[in-house]
């Protein structure tokens, strides 16, 4: 069907409300299958594994395996974190079955319905469990294998990192791993010391928290209540009985005991660091008290040392902010995986971190973060390590613990998650623990300085009299109007042993790590405190005298990375730019080749108006003009006649360029017409009533309307249409306030600018009064016969009758007939007229004819005239 | 041609009729029409149709408010002592001095205000021509169809990228004659000195109009197509409104990119140090797009539309 009968099927309405409940019905369609498609089938199952035995006694452990569309796929064993179980990490199982892996989740010995006891992270237990669900995944048919071996990786949070990289350092066939937020040394973690290599101050409230996780509280409630209650499960939960002596005895005292010792040895990656040969990711979270970013500094380094490939990305979330950024955790392990498992990964990797505050977003008008990427880990795989060093100044000054440890100094309390930043301002609202920090503040910097890292500095400790001191130390970000802010509330306990009282001694402090971009003009302070509320401390008064040494130098970290655009942005850019220039150019192509069709007609070139076989046809096969062909010549004043609906007006807006007819051409002194042709600088219109711009005066209409026309202001002739136009005063007032009749005429003058040589009118006598209808119809025979022409279009036949020259009568799109006005209204006999009608018939009678005296009609329209002239 | 045998030509018509008789003795010695001299690349010059447009009230009372709401805003935020601790930084920035308070402006502006203002001078100036009834004379001079097109939106654009302008010029003026001409402050604690202010707000203006170039197009395509301007008008509108809902969704996520309203506010993103590109490149993209679409359409449509206003 060609485009055009096509367009014209389509103007009809119901075609259209088809049309567009059509489009509709797609875009509804394609929006959900879109959705939809973004999230592929996934099988999930649950069934009981064998674990290892407990005393004898046999172990099941709850699992479920998630099976993705397309099989084989590699597989992920994924662990919980502590306190959960396999329905804590069903989200991230669900993500990574959508993006192509077999998952197996499972409940850890000692939590929800898997049996056995917790035995933390034991070679002979949990990682022996592991392993014997590595042997179920390598047995089943869904799961990829690369020469005869299984595809296999691990990956867990916390607990469950731990876990994962403990089963890949005991088992081999660990292809990947992913370990987010997880120790490297739980001895370092739990009894963090960072100004030396002894057990710190044991971080009781986190400690507390975890022991705490491990008691299921609905069963003792129950066993309780029934009179059952078990001693052993009240005190220890669920742990086994020689993890949960040596907890507590350490607890108790505030120092690891040995067996403590051995167990957290055992349960750390620190100490089979050299076994662990599957490609690692390590995600650390930035707002972590309880593993900081400095434990995966210290895989990461072990790792590189024995040429393991590893990744580092640290992360916004942690264990202080829970649930932030998982979504972040589980697409880098994704594409880790990926990437490990297509073969050939590089020991040298990009590093990724966090900037918190880096970036305004665009949704809210705050600050958010921004994520940056360096080229690589620095000190690993040759990726040199950058420092800047600020100076810290101040006094020596004295600080004091308090006897019991309270009021200690708060910074962070675990596990409320996501008040940082805003924690300093709530502090002022808790008691103050005055005389317990000393504070040293550097200048103010003059270029802005990025920490990302372990800042370090050199501290020198007097104790009055205790031979051992706890000490916690911060560094603070100052801004301008003097608020402070320390970063992610970290704060790093120190424990300086074999001290003399009243002997110095300097310890090198590595503060805690944080992402902190510190800006221009704003200060950095260095707080050292005797307490911590999170921390066990002496509880013994002590008093401390601290001073700087080392001149105050803060050697502080740093890295520069680039924001991690997705994609390439300007090709965004440059896919616009062509769009535009394509379109433009294509729309110019087609209108330009339409112009070109048409040819002019030398033989019309003095004929004003030559039409031929004119059809304009609408929707439904409505024929508005049926084939309709005549010529106006110089001189004429032509009329066309038709009762309404006729097809007169269509035939004029052809005729002036506003509508395009369906076939047939119209030629103005042998040009074409079509929109916009130039030709029509000689055609003056008025069609179907005025048209002018209601906030301007009669006159600036006029003025405007010719000068759109760019020809030069002397060839309008204003006077004359003004004159024409016979408005008097009236032609300054605007527009809005004329009558009918007044915007009529105006219209009419508006057409005979310029004294075009063919006027057209379609329906001018349309609100003029016989006077004025009088005169129009003098105006266009005084115009026709200076050689122009006057193309008139109306139904009334008297008019007509009067004022034109030759009539066109149309009637249902045809033209019935054309001619002159006298032929058309037929010779009507002849009248004879005498001055003296009496005499005349007597004259008559006398030579034997018959003549009666007819009294004659006088036209109603002189009548008028004669009675409303003055 | 014989003589019509009308009474006309002898009656007195200085009697009876409205006009002078000069009239018809100025016709009857006029020469024969010839060919005037016409170029159609004259027609409908700028000059004029800015005339035609600036006299309208519309024109008048959208600049009148746009020049008074800063006033307003400003004398709010001095007599309630500035917003709260809970609204957002950019919010809470804005009376600590000019540039500050011209942003906010900006901010509240985007989504809304300047929509409305730029539907309304692109939708409007076909539109209302075909409710005049004047537009088929304009066509019938003859001004060609898509050089018609080409000065309406000039001039409309113009009036848009002068009511973008003023605005947060203005508002900066206004700002700093309340609050102070202090240093440009960043949401994000940074602070600017005055060249860097200017220029970032010069980046700014730049990339709403770009942003706002799209709801232009759609209005300028309707008031070509409907004869009513408040249909152009609201319809443009409209489509900023759906496809700001359309933004919220998250389940459209890889889709929602390509939405023209998805990267309206990324101008903020002029506030880092360094200033981020990507976003505002992606979004000028987008824009671009659908803007070339847009007109694309309309000029094609008005070409050989029937003029039946």
């Amino acid at each position: 069907m060609r485009p055009a009968a096509l367009r014209e099927r389509l103007r009809s309405t119901r075609a259209r409300v088809i049309a567009a409940l059509v489009v509709l019905v797609v875009v509804a369609g394609a929006i959900a299958l879109a959705v939809a498609s973004s999230s592929p089938n996934v099988k999930v199952s649950s069934r009981f594994l064998a674990g290892t035995p407990e005393d004898g006694r046999p172990v099941r452990l709850d699992t479920s395996l998630y099976l993705p569309e397309t099989t084989p796929a590699p597989a992920v064993l994924l662990s919980h974190g502590f306190g959960g179980d396999k329905s804590s990490v069903a989200g991230e199982a669900r993500t990574l079955a959508e993006n192509g892996f077999v998952v197996l989740t499972y409940s850890a010995r000692g939590f929800g319905r898997s049996g056995g006891d917790i035995h933390f992270v034991s070679p002979a237990y949990e990682v022996k469990d592991g392993s014997r669900l590595l042997d179920y995944l390598a047995g089943l048919p869904q799961v990829k294998k690369v020469d005869g071996r299984p595809q296999l990786a691990t990956a867990g949070g916390s607990y469950g990192g731990g876990l994962s990289l403990m089963i890949a350092a005991y088992d081999h066939r660990v292809g990947a791993v992913a370990a987010d937020i997880t120790w490297n040394d739980l001895s370092h973690a739990l009894f963090q010391n960072a100004g030396g290599s002894t057990p710190g101050p044991f971080k009781k409230l986190w400690a507390g928290n975890l022991f705490a996780a491990a008691f299921d509280r609905q069963q003792l409630v129950r066993a309780a209540r029934a009179g059952r209650a078990d001693p052993a499960a009240t005190s220890c939960g669920r742990f086994a009985p020689s993890v949960c002596a040596a907890y507590q005895a350490s607890a108790a005292a505030g120092a690891p005991t040995a067996a403590m010792s051995r167990l957290m040895a055992e349960a750390s990656p620190a100490s089979v660091i050299d076994r662990i040969k599957a490609p690692t990711l390590l995600t650390q979270g930035e707002q972590d008290s309880l593993f900081p970013l400095g434990e995966a500094d210290a895989t990461a380094r072990g790792l590189a040392a024995h040429g393991t490939p590893v990744r580092v990305v640290w992360r916004t979330g942690g264990h202080d902010a829970s649930g932030v950024g998982d979504g972040t955790v589980t697409s880098e392990a994704i594409s880790w995986f990926h990437t490990v498992f297509a073969g050939g990964v590089k020991r040298e990797q990009r590093f990724r971190f966090a900037e918190q505050a880096g970036v305004v977003s665009a949704a809210t008008g705050d600050a958010s973060e921004q994520v940056l990427q360096a080229g690589g880990y620095p000190g690993i795989a040759g990726t040199p390590r950058r420092t800047k060093t600020v100076t810290v100044e101040g006094p020596p000054q004295p600080i004091a613990s308090p006897a019991g440890g309270s009021p200690s100094v708060i910074t962070n309390i675990p596990g409320l998650g996501g008040i940082s930043g805003r924690f300093d301002s709530a502090l002022t609202l808790l008691p103050a623990a005055p005389g317990q920090t000393a504070t040293f503040v550097s200048g103010r910097l003059d270029h802005e300085l990025l920490i990302a890292g372990q800042p370090t500095v050199r501290l020198t400790i007097t104790s009055r009299t205790a031979r051992d001191a706890v000490l916690f130390v911060g560094l603070r970000d100052v801004s301008n109007d003097s608020s402070s802010t320390l970063p992610s509330q970290l704060i790093a306990p120190v424990r300086v042993t074999g001290l003399t009282p009243g002997v110095a001694k300097t310890v090198t402090v590595r503060l805690p790590g944080v992402v902190r971009k510190v800006l221009v003009n704003h200060r950095v302070a260095l707080t050292v405190s005797a307490s911590d509320f999170a921390y066990d401390g002496p509880s013994d008064p002590r008093q401390y005298l601290i001073a700087l040494a080392g001149g105050g130098v803060v050697t502080v970290p740093t890295a520069s990375g680039t924001t991690i655009s997705g994609g390439s942005p300007i090709a965004w850019l440059i896919v616009g730019i062509i769009a535009m220039l394509v379109v433009g150019g294509g729309v110019g192509a087609v209108l330009v080749r339409r112009r070109l069709v048409l040819k002019p007609r030398p033989d019309l070139a003095e004929v004003p108006v030559a039409i031929e076989s004119l059809v304009k046809e609408y929707a439904g096969g409505y024929r508005a003009v049926d084939d309709i062909t005549f010529r106006v010549e110089p001189g004429q004043v032509v009329g066309l006649l038709g009762p309404n609906g006729a097809g007169k007006t269509t035939a004029l807006r052809v005729l002036v360029g506003l509508i395009t007819p369906t076939s047939g051409s119209v030629h103005v002194f042998g040009q074409p017409v079509v929109p916009g042709a130039p030709v029509l600088a000689r055609v003056g219109a008025f069609i179907e009533g005025p048209g002018f711009l209601p906030h301007l005066t009669g006159r600036e209409n006029l003025r405007l309307y010719w000068a759109a026309t760019g020809r030069p202001a002397h060839d309008a002739d204003f006077d004359t249409a003004l004159d024409i136009a016979g408005l008097g005063a009236s032609v300054d007032r605007r527009v809005r306030t004329y009558s009918h009749g007044m915007k009529q005429r105006l219209g009419i003058a508006q057409a005979m600018l310029g004294l075009p040589e063919v006027l057209v009118l379609d329906e001018p006598t349309n609100g003029l009064d016989p006077p004025q209808i009088a005169e129009m119809r003098e105006v266009l025979q005084d115009y026709a016969r200076t050689g122009r022409t006057v193309l008139v279009s109306s139904h009334l036949l008297a008019e007509v009758e009067q004022t034109c020259t030759h009539v066109v009568v149309m009637h249902k799109g045809r033209i019935v007939a054309a001619g002159p006005t006298v032929e058309i209204a037929g010779a009507g006999g002849v009248q004879l007229a005498v001055p003296d009608p009496v005499e005349a018939a007597r004259v008559l009678a006398a030579a034997g004819i018959l003549a009666e005296a007819v009294p004659a009609r006088r036209a109603l329209e002189d009548v008028f005239l004669e009675l409303i002239g003055d | 041609m014989t003589e019509p045998t009308t009474r006309v030509s002898d009656r007195e018509l200085s009697k009876y009729a409205a006009t002078r008789r000069g009239i018809h003795e100025r016709l009857a010695e006029l020469d024969a029409g010839r060919a005037p001299e016409f170029n159609p690349r004259h027609t409908l010059r700028l000059r004029v149709e800015f005339v035609r447009q600036l006299k309208r009230r519309r024109t008048q009372i959208t600049f009148g408010l746009l020049l008074v709401l800063p006033i307003i805003i400003a004398i709010a935020f001095k007599a309630g002592g500035g917003a709260g601790s809970q609204a957002p930084q950019l919010v809470g920035l804005a009376n600590s001095g000019g540039f500050n308070f011209a942003l906010f402006t900006e901010f509240a502006s985007v989504g809304f205000l300047l929509v409305v203002v730029v539907a309304l001078f692109c939708g409007d100036t076909v539109a209302s021509e075909a409710g005049w009834s004047s537009l088929r004379y304009l066509l019938a001079q003859p001004v060609p169809r898509a050089r018609l097109l080409k000065q309406k939106l000039i001039v409309a654009g113009t009036l848009c990228v002068a009511a973008n302008v003023l605005l947060p010029v203005w508002a900066f003026v206004v700002g700093g004659t309340f609050f102070g001409w202090h240093p440009a402050r960043s949401p994000i604690g940074g602070s600017f000195g005055s060249g860097p202010s200017v220029q970032r707000l010069g980046i700014i203006v730049i990339y709403v109009c770009l942003q706002l170039l799209v709801v232009a197009s759609l209005a300028f395509l309707l008031s070509v197509s409907v004869d009513n301007p408040l249909g152009a008008v609201g319809g443009a509108v409209m489509l900023h409104v759906v496809s700001s809902i359309l933004d919220q969704i998250t389940a459209l996520d890889p889709y929602r990119k390509f939405l023209p309203t998805h990267f309206s506010y990324a101008w903020v993103d002029t506030l880092s140090t360094p200033i981020r590109w990507d976003d505002m490149f992606r979004g000028t993209g987008v824009a671009l797009v659908y803007a070339a679409v847009f007109f694309g359409y309309a000029w094609l449509r008005f070409d050989r539309k029937d003029i039946t206003s």
